[in-house]
């Protein structure tokens, strides 16, 4: 019976995605990683000064082993300096904000910033299974041929600074390389900084949040503070001179389990001949500034098996992450679904003011994808989540998709947005 | 009026004032999940929130409203926390809110890497506690209840 109903949503969806315009572009719905919203002619930019190298592998040596981990390097230089290092094995975030690198990777001394009132700024920010913690310094940042400078990043590291009980309530910290799996994070999301208004203060927010940013007069006696727009950890791609507005990332088709992948993250939308939208739909996200009932920051709406839900495109998350208590989670890893055969399902996101469209995505058997331990890159890796439905980096795959940042000029609709 | 009236009013003011000063100052240990329906006050002081409350057919809904969130506690008919769920720009204090679950939830987000690594949602489902934990920067939500203190007839998917 569930498979009917699967059967009918899908062929339903399908009419749907056609009538809004399919053209020559769908994909066989054979194919065990079929999407229909893939264009079977994706581009993918090779070269030029705003295009910058992407490796799905499994990371750095000595993380133990990513799945369906994007990485870059980034050049770092102490301000104003010739002083400068190349750090690879940084996760391509799009869904969080400002470059994070572990400390123990870091061999250059960059300038440590410091609050109103003297003291180290240092910074914690929650993930949904650890935290990470370490000083707020300063870098000028070079990725392909793009420039940004004095740009404030995050140095992960647990041993100059206590972490107070208030950040480390989310679990485990995530400041090494075995425990983040990577040499940092490359966040280049929907916005300019890594916590926007929520930071600052105002009529309206009297008290700085406990899990943001503190000042650390001494190594075990850090206080929360609020910290100004400008301070705060930024998205470099924002600050740079130019292709400022947002990215691209792209990755060619996954189908099953494959050793690497590589593709291009690129800068800018509409800014070169290289980074246009061509037939991109635009599918507007939530601003900082969302309220009910609109979603939350950093979202759109997704319809599947029912209402519809909050959601979200993160390529760095390793799957799709959506709740449907008919699919069997594994037996040795509740993170992962493990049906008995590869399941072709369908969903249809809705931007918030503007863009709808289906899409469709297959979840297949994680055990199975897991089976050869070399393998790092797999297109139909999916897992349970709470109630929101989370377009992980498998959706990348085979799709050249765009994060526009918002308060900037991108064209063909208001950022933030994605476009696919 | 008698100095025994005034002693009265006195002893009054004095114990008004300590049950105030503990109030203040009471330990933000205590937690929600499985402790009866006093801890939600120390979840609501450590939140700096505003509490209102939901009646439901065989429960009761505290929603405590923050700047950091939101944070619903779901109370028995025994006056129990059974069920959590949260949504906002930030997590909620995991520690200060699943108290004595902290350790069995920690435990698991800290193994969440065994396998493979990869961020996604953390899904703890063990004899005697469910925690969903999901989203992203600036926006996150998620539950966590103990299956055998749901009411009869509340499911998994009321709490939210």
């Amino acid at each position: 019976m569930k498979n009917v109903r699967r059967f009918l949503v899908f062929a339903a969806c399908s009419a749907l995605s056609c009538s809004l315009g399919c053209g020559g572009g769908s994909s066989s719905k054979s194919s065990s990683s079929g999407t229909s919203s893939t264009p079977s002619n994706q581009t993918i930019a090779s070269s030029g000064p705003n295009v910058a190298a992407v490796t799905v592998n499994s990371g750095p040596p000595g993380n133990g082993g990513y799945a369906n981990g994007a990485f870059a390097s980034a050049t770092v230089c102490s301000p104003g300096t010739p002083t400068c290092q190349t750090i690879d094995g940084l996760l391509v975030d799009t869904g969080s904000v400002g470059l994070r690198i572990v400390s123990s990777v870091l061999t250059i001394a960059l300038p440590q910033q410091k609050s109103a009132s003297g003291s180290p700024v240092v910074e914690c920010l929650q993930f949904l299974d650890s935290f990470s913690w370490g000083p707020v310094q300063t870098a000028d940042i070079k990725i392909a041929s793009e420039k940004a400078s004095s740009v404030p990043i995050h140095v992960l590291s647990d041993t100059d600074f206590t972490v107070p009980a208030s950040c480390s309530s989310t679990g485990p910290s995530a400041d090494t390389l075995a425990t983040l799996g990577a040499n940092g994070i490359l966040g280049v999301g929907l916005f300019a900084q890594d916590c926007g208004p929520l930071c600052v203060q105002s009529s309206t927010n009297t008290t700085p949040p406990e899990n943001a940013y503190y000042e650390c007069p001494s190594s075990t006696g850090c206080q929360a503070i609020f910290e100004s727009l400008p301070q705060q950890v930024q998205n470099p791609v924002a600050l740079f001179a130019t292709d400022n507005n947002g990215i691209i990332l792209e990755l060619p088709p996954v189908s099953g389990a494959e050793l690497t992948v590589n593709g291009s993250l690129v800068f800018g939308i509409g800014t070169q001949s290289n980074n246009g939208l061509a037939g991109a739909t635009v599918y507007t996200a939530s601003p900082l500034t969302s309220q009910p009932p609109s979603p939350p920051p950093g979202n759109f709406t997704t319809t599947f098996n029912g209402p519809s839900m909050t959601s979200f495109i993160d390529s760095g998350s390793n799957g799709y992450f959506f709740p449907d208590s008919s699919i069997t989670v594994c037996s040795d890893n509740s993170g992962f679904y493990c049906p008995s055969s590869t399941l072709n399902l369908s969903a249809t996101n809705q931007g918030v003011t503007a863009g709808s469209g289906t899409v469709d995505f297959s979840v297949a058997n994680a055990d199975s994808l897991f089976s050869n331990a070399n393998d790092s890159a797999f297109g139909d890796l999916g897992g349970p989540a709470p109630q929101d439905f989370d377009w992980g980096l498998p959706f990348f795959y085979g799709r050249n998709v765009f994060t526009a940042i918002e308060g900037t000029n991108a064209p063909g609709g208001t950022a933030p947005y994605w476009a696919y | 009026m008698s100095n025994r009236q005034i002693s009265a009013i006195q002893r009054g003011i004095l114990i008004a004032g300590v049950a105030l000063l503990t109030l203040a100052v009471a330990p933000p240990a205590r937690a929600a999940l499985g402790g009866d329906v006093s801890t939600i006050q120390a979840d609501q002081i450590h939140m700096q929130g505003t509490r209102r409350i939901i009646p439901a057919n065989s429960y009761t809904v505290h929603e405590i409203q923050a700047a950091t969130g939101m944070l619903r506690e779901y109370i028995s008919p025994q006056g129990i926390v059974f069920a959590l769920a949260w949504h906002g720009p930030w997590l909620p204090d995991m520690r200060q809110i699943l108290g004595s679950y902290f350790e069995p939830y920690s435990q698991a987000a800290g193994s969440h890497h065994s396998a493979r690594l990869g961020r996604r949602p953390v899904m703890v489902e063990q004899p005697g506690l469910v925690i969903q934990s999901g989203g992203h920067l600036r926006s996150f939500a998620g539950k966590a209840y103990i299956p055998d203190m749901l009411p009869t007839g509340v499911r998994a998917e009321d709490i939210q």
